[in-house]
Formats: structure tokens, C-alpha cells, sequence
């Protein structure tokens, strides 16, 4: 199993993928993840989250089997 | 609340059409409709906006409509209500979204419709990206909601 992490909008292009999977050990909370992904650094606050497609916040715990996403400012409408 | 998602050009009207002459819909009772019909200007921040790239994220967006009506329900009851939402390729003149809701009486469809617009706007989970002649950006924000 993992965490299926998922990537939108302009972070998917700066990102350059629109998905990865993570091994689950160590990763607690959103916050653990992103850190994962970007050598500790913490979760700008200009960008969103979401574990399972519902908001969630930096603080939210993530589990093995979750997908994780980030994702910037929603512009629809 | 009956959500749509189009990747292709729709006519926003032979959808209501067909959504207020469909059996379900309680029509002898319902006083009052409320519409919200968004279509993509052919400009933005004083340039020309030649097409739009409307990426969304497939389930957590229909997710968070479901959620964005049924919390506007429980503080403004309307009966029946759609929302309609363009995804992909869009040009000048399409019509980017529909939403619409459907009460007794005037001031719960009104302001019904006006939470779910707001709503849509701040939290569901879509993203434009302008192309500008030759040039191409991600929207950072959308414009304010209030007229005062």
C-alpha cells in the first residue's frame, strides 16, 4: 500500500508530474507529506489540501490507502 | 441537486428547458426560480483572452458541489436545484456555468442561488488558465463577488 499523492493546475506544472506514491512509514499528517516531497520544507499557505477528495489542513491525518492532494487557489465559476 | 460537468459547448437554456419539463419536476408549486448563467468574456485585466483551459478534479469537484447545496439548503430552503459547469477547451461566448434553483417563493430561490454561486466560486475545485495571444497563465484569483 501507499499514499497516492496527487498534483493540480499550476502546481502540477511546476511540479512536473501530476502524481506520485509515497511509502505511508513516517507520514502522520498532510504536513508530512508535502514535507516528504520537498525536502521539509512546510506547505505554502497560498496552496490547499485535500485527503480523499475533502479539504483538509496541514495538521490532517493521512493513513496508508489516502490520496493526498495540493492544489492552488480554486478560479471556477 | 442534479450536477452536471460538460467538456463540449452546451446551450445552458434547452437545459432548463428540459430540466423544469422533466417528470420530477414539481412545477405547480414551485413559485420562483432563480438563475446564474457564467459565460467566458473575451477579456481580462484590460487584455484579450483568445480561449480558457478549465481543469478541474474529477470526483472531489461533483464532492463539493453535493456539499456546497446541501449546506446553502439547510440555512435557505429551495426545493430543486442544478448546477451545470464547463471543463476543458473553452472560447469567447460559452457558456462556463449554470446554476439554478428552484422554492415556493422568491427570496429562497434568490439567495440561494447568489450562496452557490459564491460558494462555487471560493471552494469547488476548478482551475483556469487564460491564453493570451501567444502567452498562456494560470488565473490566481477570481474577481470579487460583491457590486458595493
Amino acid at each position: 500500500m501507499s499514499i497516492h499523492v496527487r498534483y493540480f493546475a499550476s502546481l502540477r506544472e511546476t511540479m512536473g508530474r501530476m502524481d506520485e506514491s509515497l511509502s505511508p512509514d513516517g507520514l502522520l499528517t498532510v504536513s508530512d507529506v508535502w514535507k516528504a516531497v520537498h525536502q521539509g520544507q512546510t506547505l505554502p499557505d497560498h496552496l490547499l489540501c485535500a485527503v480523499n477528495m475533502a479539504y483538509a489542513k496541514p495538521e490532517s491525518p493521512v493513513q496508508d490507502g489516502d490520496e493526498v492532494a495540493f492544489f492552488p487557489q480554486v478560479t471556477g465559476g | 441537486m442534479e450536477i452536471q460537468l460538460f467538456e463540449t459547448p452546451y446551450d445552458p437554456y434547452a437545459l432548463l428547458r428540459d430540466f423544469e419539463m422533466a417528470p420530477d419536476h414539481p412545477g405547480s408549486h414551485l413559485g420562483a426560480a432563480s438563475l446564474f448563467i457564467g459565460t467566458m468574456r473575451d477579456f481580462n485585466e484590460g487584455e484579450a483572452v483568445e480561449s480558457l483551459w478549465l481543469e478541474h478534479y474529477p470526483g472531489m469537484t461533483e464532492r463539493e458541489l453535493q456539499k456546497i447545496a446541501q449546506e446553502v439548503r439547510q440555512t435557505t430552503p429551495f426545493e430543486r436545484g442544478l448546477i451545470v459547469h464547463r471543463v476543458g477547451h473553452i472560447t469567447p461566448g460559452d457558456t462556463i456555468v449554470l446554476i439554478g434553483t428552484w422554492s415556493c417563493h422568491r427570496a429562497e430561490a434568490i439567495t440561494a442561488t447568489s450562496k452557490i454561486v459564491e460558494a462555487l466560486k471560493h471552494r469547488a475545485p476548478f482551475w483556469k488558465k487564460e491564453q493570451r495571444g501567444e502567452k498562456n497563465h494560470w488565473v490566481e484569483r477570481n474577481t470579487p463577488g460583491s457590486v458595493a
